[in-house]
């Protein structure tokens, strides 16, 4: 008994040494870009719509379906299909809001829930009927390059997936900013009343927030592919920490979500580091719980 | 609206106890005993996201904790099972309080308190797949006992009543609510907790209250669940399958209402029995189905299915005053 | 999808549960025979076909149909009259309350025995109230321990159980490594945190250090993972000379993939259940990072020229021969089987006739069956590695297709 307690402690000495934190941090670091990504769609969705998607996982799975089929039926290369994705899933997301939740819904916060519920069902078992169950992965040939900075091993990939979520990010600030459609989301965030008496068309404005944001998971999609797999469950394995993105960033932030995406990555890769990977995921939603608790408004959200 | 009162409330469920008497199916049986159980939850969810407006996504934390108290009191600690049964249902609500007291204190509503309960029923999950005390991943299976006094049954029946005693009960006390000065206090908060405060109201301590009795009445839930199916693991427990089912039928039978989630329960359960027969064997189908008629149902019953019969009730006066009028003129 | 509508789409009836199908009399055409056919009898053949696993249900629902495609093709039960088998398919969903309710449509309908489950927690269930109606369930997969352990007389496990493979990857190991002149001495455990993992992560736990190994550490990991670079950077760290995975196929994919992306490559890769690790898709799309790769898991008796063929019918579908076809194949075999000896579709004669099976027509390496308290004593995986492309039998000897390569080439 007192042994393995020495093992453990002597194992926990080793793993601070910097060979594998600093590994950690940048897999951490990395691996949040692509949370981040996936968390800017739902940040910009709940931001300006106040509205919970719950149909963002299926249809995360479903834009990687389309990369996977990008690559394979087109030849596309993913990176390469990302141009075309975008706005493919822009007018996909545009229609959702536009003629399916946004009517459906009645304008009742618990009534979209249940649609995007519903949503969620239907894209996740359509996929499910038409391309069954297996798994499905691209072999391309830089998926397996590393770029070595000596401390440790970069996935090409990754660090690819990590530059494009900061121009994306980047891209998304400056529409917010400098657009007038940008302008009129952040007015119909705000007040949603006022913006429809200045004459700012608020439906539209809804539907065009929800395709961007499901714009941005088309390029997360494309990003991921390398390295991940396909197969109709599988975005929901990124939603539950997208939320919590969403929260710890400030609902609405773009730079929040950015910065609280790397910051979840970081915790999740230490706390796997120290607790194992089963117990290790406790570590961000613990992090939530105390953000909330004592900032409710999230790390760079208004307060509420 | 009234509402609808206790004496219905008995009618009902006696009539609903009289049906393992009509039916020798166990396939009607068990889809009741799911239905009711779902229900039972359901109504939980609905004390405090129905009548309180605090929408939680992460009822899970109750249910599981119901079920895991009653399973590892009667296999690590011999209990009695139905003692069990009842330490379960304090155990959730002993959650309900420590998560309502930390959530409520920090003035957390709206989303923010929906993804904090989500995270919590998380936390719960992930402790539960490795602590040994719940048998980590490999979950705890009740030893099979076809006997009354360990809580399991030969016969389909006996559960089909417990069940039903319980949504009775869960149906009794949430009239009651509805009909008390907390009840009334419940719905100011929900209306607008500043008004309410203003009027002397506390709300975080309404709120409290009725997080605790949801928990209360959603762990019942999970304890029977783990009676009826004898093994639990952390993802059925704790998983986000059964917050889901929690919101889902309040909403679609009329949240805030006594009989919404019964109501809710059972059509989507129906529902769910109905896209399986029409669509036969291919997978997936039966759910995309399911689906789209969930969105339809939201479309054209956005205040759920008792606001759909309300609506009915109200055309249907209208109806009969105008018929009533012409006979004079 | 011709499959899957070929077999059955008679299930609204059977769902009411109002109508007996009638027994489908009427003279064979053939002048020589003169009784009239036997009215077929029902087998409910339950998987989890949508949910989180609905690629092994599918699967598992592949092989079970194809061999009563087989049995019906080549004559149906003769014991009865040429009866052929209807298959009830029912879909889990991928959770325990799903499998319950197929179960009761399934005894209401009238099945005569019940082939499935694919999940441990879904056999439990599902097996347990099939037992109410003393209907006799062939578990496909299921490896928990307990699911023959609760004294039920109905259930069956054709299949071993996680005590069996654990001892029996166990004794292997010992074996390679002695063989090689013991090479190896460290370990690290790799697992998924639901039930099968943490089952067999515990065994191991307990009975490698009485073999001789050091377990370094253990890692369990929730299904889905996301990423796998810290735990392939603390077994860099530990460097152990074996690493042991025991995953689902996504996750033993992704960590397979990430060793080999961070040049981390130890003696040997001994997976036990390992997901992909005696996966032909894997093998066919990832040879790099698959080469090597040994696993005891599941497998079918490479002699027998029966799995070869279903292999060939399966791969001609465009599937992957996967453990979960030849499983079900057998168990439909096996309950087929029974029938013919028991003479007749009785629950109880059925139960009967599989506890004194000797059933050895099937394609599994496990010679003759025997069920002692529902557990097929005979069962037991066997060890593959991928060695060129292809995976191969290393042991039992009596199977092997080729000469292990242990430890693995720098």
């Amino acid at each position: 008994m007192r042994a393995s307690f020495y093992a453990a402690l002597a194992f926990c000495g080793r793993m601070l040494s910097p060979i594998i934190l600093v590994p950690a941090v940048l897999n951490g670091l990395l691996t949040g870009a692509v949370y981040a990504l996936v968390a800017l769609g739902l940040t910009l969705i709940y931001g300006v719509l106040h509205i919970i998607n719950f149909a963002h996982g299926a249809l995360f799975s479903a834009a990687l379906f389309a990369a996977f089929f990008a690559y394979r039926l087109l030849g596309l290369d993913p990176y390469i299909a990302a141009i075309l994705l975008t706005p493919v899933f822009f007018l996909l997301g545009y229609g959702l809001q536009r003629f399916v939740i946004g009517p459906a819904a009645h304008g009742e916060d618990r009534n979209i829930l249940l649609v995007t519920l519903g949503l969620a069902v239907v894209i996740e078992n359509t996929l499910l009927y038409a391309f069954r169950a297996d798994t499905r992965t691209v072999n391309l040939d830089y998926a397996f390059n590393v770029i070595d900075i000596g401390v440790a091993f970069l996935s090409v990939p990754r660090v690819i997936a990590f530059g494009v979520a900061l121009v994306v990010a980047l891209v998304l600030w400056l529409i917010l900013t400098l657009t007038d459609t940008g302008k009129a989301m952040r007015a119909v965030a705000k007040e949603k009343l006022g913006a429809e008496l200045v004459g700012i068309d608020v439906v539209h404005i809804y539907a065009v927030t929800f395709g961007l944001g499901t714009a941005c998971l088309a390029i997360a999609a494309c990003l991921l592919l390398p390295t991940y797999y396909v197969n109709p469950h599988v975005g929901n394995a990124f939603v539950l920490v997208a939320f919590t993105i969403v929260v710890l960033g400030g609902m609405g932030s773009v730079t929040g979500s950015l910065l609280g995406g790397m910051f979840v990555g970081v915790v999740e890769s230490l706390s796997g580091l120290y607790l194992g990977e089963s117990l290790g995921q406790i570590g961000i939603f613990v992090m939530f719980i105390l953000v909330l608790l004592f900032r409710p408004s999230g790390l760079f959200g208004e307060r509420a | 609206m009234k509402g609808i009162t206790v004496p219905w409330i008995l009618t009902i469920v006696a009539a609903l106890a009289t049906l393992p008497l009509l039916t020798a199916s166990n396939v009607v049986l068990n889809f009741l005993i799911v239905t009711l159980l779902i229900a039972l939850v359901a109504q939980g969810w609905n004390v405090l996201g129905g009548y309180g407006g605090q929408y939680s996504f992460g009822h899970a934390a109750f249910f599981g904790t119901g079920a895991y108290v009653t399973a590892i009191m009667q296999m690590r600690y011999g209990v009695n099972a139905w003692a069990a049964f009842a330490v379960g249902i304090g155990g959730g609500a002993l959650v309900g309080a420590i998560i309502g007291a930390l959530t409520f204190r920090s003035g957390l509503r709206g989303s923010y308190f929906a993804l904090v309960t989500l995270a919590f029923a998380e936390v719960l999950r992930i402790l539960a797949s490795v602590a040994p005390l719940t048998g980590a991943g490999v979950g705890i299976l009740i030893a099979l006992d076809l006997r009354p006094q360990a809580f399991q049954f030969q016969s389909r029946a006996p559960f089909y009543w417990i069940i039903l005693a319980l949504v009775g009960v869960s149906l009794v006390v949430v009239r009651m609510i509805e009909q008390s000065r907390f009840g009334a206090w419940l719905v100011a908060v929900r209306e607008n907790e500043d008004a309410a405060k203003a009027l002397g109201v506390n709300p975080t301590r309404v709120k409290f209250a009725a997080m605790t009795v949801s928990a209360a009445i959603t762990a019942a839930g999970g304890a029977f669940y783990a009676q009826y199916y004898l093994f639990i693991d952390s993802g059925i427990a704790y998983g986000s399958w059964i917050s889901v089912e929690a919101l889902l039928a309040p909403i679609v039978g009329g949240v805030g209402t006594v009989l919404g989630p019964l109501l809710g329960a059972l059509v989507v359960k129906a529902l769910g029995e109905l896209t399986k027969l029409v669509t036969g064997d291919t997978p997936g189908l039966d759910l995309v189905v399911y689906g789209g008629v969930l969105i339809l149902i939201v479309a054209f019953a956005p205040n759920g299915i008792t606001g759909l019969l309300t609506n009915l009730r109200g055309h249907f006066m209208r109806l009969r005053a105008r018929a009533l009028g012409r006979s004079d003129g | 999808m011709t499959q899957f509508s070929r077999v059955s789409r008679r299930r609204f009836l059977q769902s009411t549960a109002l109508i007996a199908t009638a027994a489908t009399t009427g003279l064979v055409n053939a002048p020589a025979v003169l009784r009239a056919q036997g009215a077929p009898v029902k087998l409910g053949v339950l998987h989890p076909v949508s949910g989180a696993l609905s690629y092994s249900g599918q699967q598992g629902r592949l092989g079970a149909t194809i061999a009563i495609e087989e049995i019906n093709a080549a004559g149906g039960i003769k014991a009865l009259g040429g009866a052929k088998i209807d298959a009830v398919l029912g879909d889990a969903q991928s959770t325990p309350e799903g499998g319950n309710a197929e179960v009761e449509k399934m005894n209401s309908a009238g099945v005569a025995a019940i082939v499935g489950g694919y999940a441990s927690s879904i056999c439990l269930a599902a097996s347990q109230t099939a037992a109410r109606y003393d209907l006799p369930y062939v578990v496909d997969v299921g490896v928990a321990d307990n699911i023959v352990t609760r004294g039920l007389k109905n259930t069956f496990r054709f299949g071993p159980g996680f005590g069996v493979i654990a001892k029996t990857a166990l004794d292997n190991l010992v074996a390679l490594n002695d063989q090689a002149g013991k090479p190896a001495k460290t370990v690290m455990i790799v697992h998924e945190d639901s039930l099968f993992g943490s089952g067999l992560a515990k065994l191991l736990n307990a009975q490698l250090p009485e073999r001789g190994f050091n377990v370094l550490e253990t890692m369990p990991h929730p299904t889905p993972t996301r990423d796998f670079n810290n735990v392939v950077l603390k077994i860099k760290a530990a460097n152990p000379d074996i690493v042991i995975p025991a995953d689902y196929y996504n996750e033993y994919v992704l960590l397979a993939r990430t060793m080999q992306q961070q040049r981390v490559r130890p003696k040997a890769i001994y997976s036990v259940l390992g997901g992909a690790a005696s996966s032909y898709k894997f093998v066919k799309e990832f040879p790099e990072a698959a080469q090597y790769i040994m696993d005891c898991n599941h497998w079918f008796d490479p002699r027998n020229p029966k799995a070869l063929a279903l292999r060939k019918k399966v791969e001609a579908q465009g599937q992957f021969y996967t453990y979960e076809v030849y499983m079900n194949y057998s168990g439909v075999l096996l309950v087929a089987d029974a029938l013919q000896r028991a003479g007749s579709a009785e629950r109880a004669k059925i139960t009967a006739a599989l506890e004194s099976s000797t059933f050895s027509g099937h394609v599994m390496p496990y010679g003759p069956t025997k069920f002692v308290n529902g557990q097929n004593t005979g069962a037991a995986p066997a060890n593959t590695q991928v060695l060129g492309n292809d995976i191969q039998v290393i042991l039992p000897s009596t199977f092997a297709t080729a000469k292990p390569v242990f430890p693995m080439p720098a």
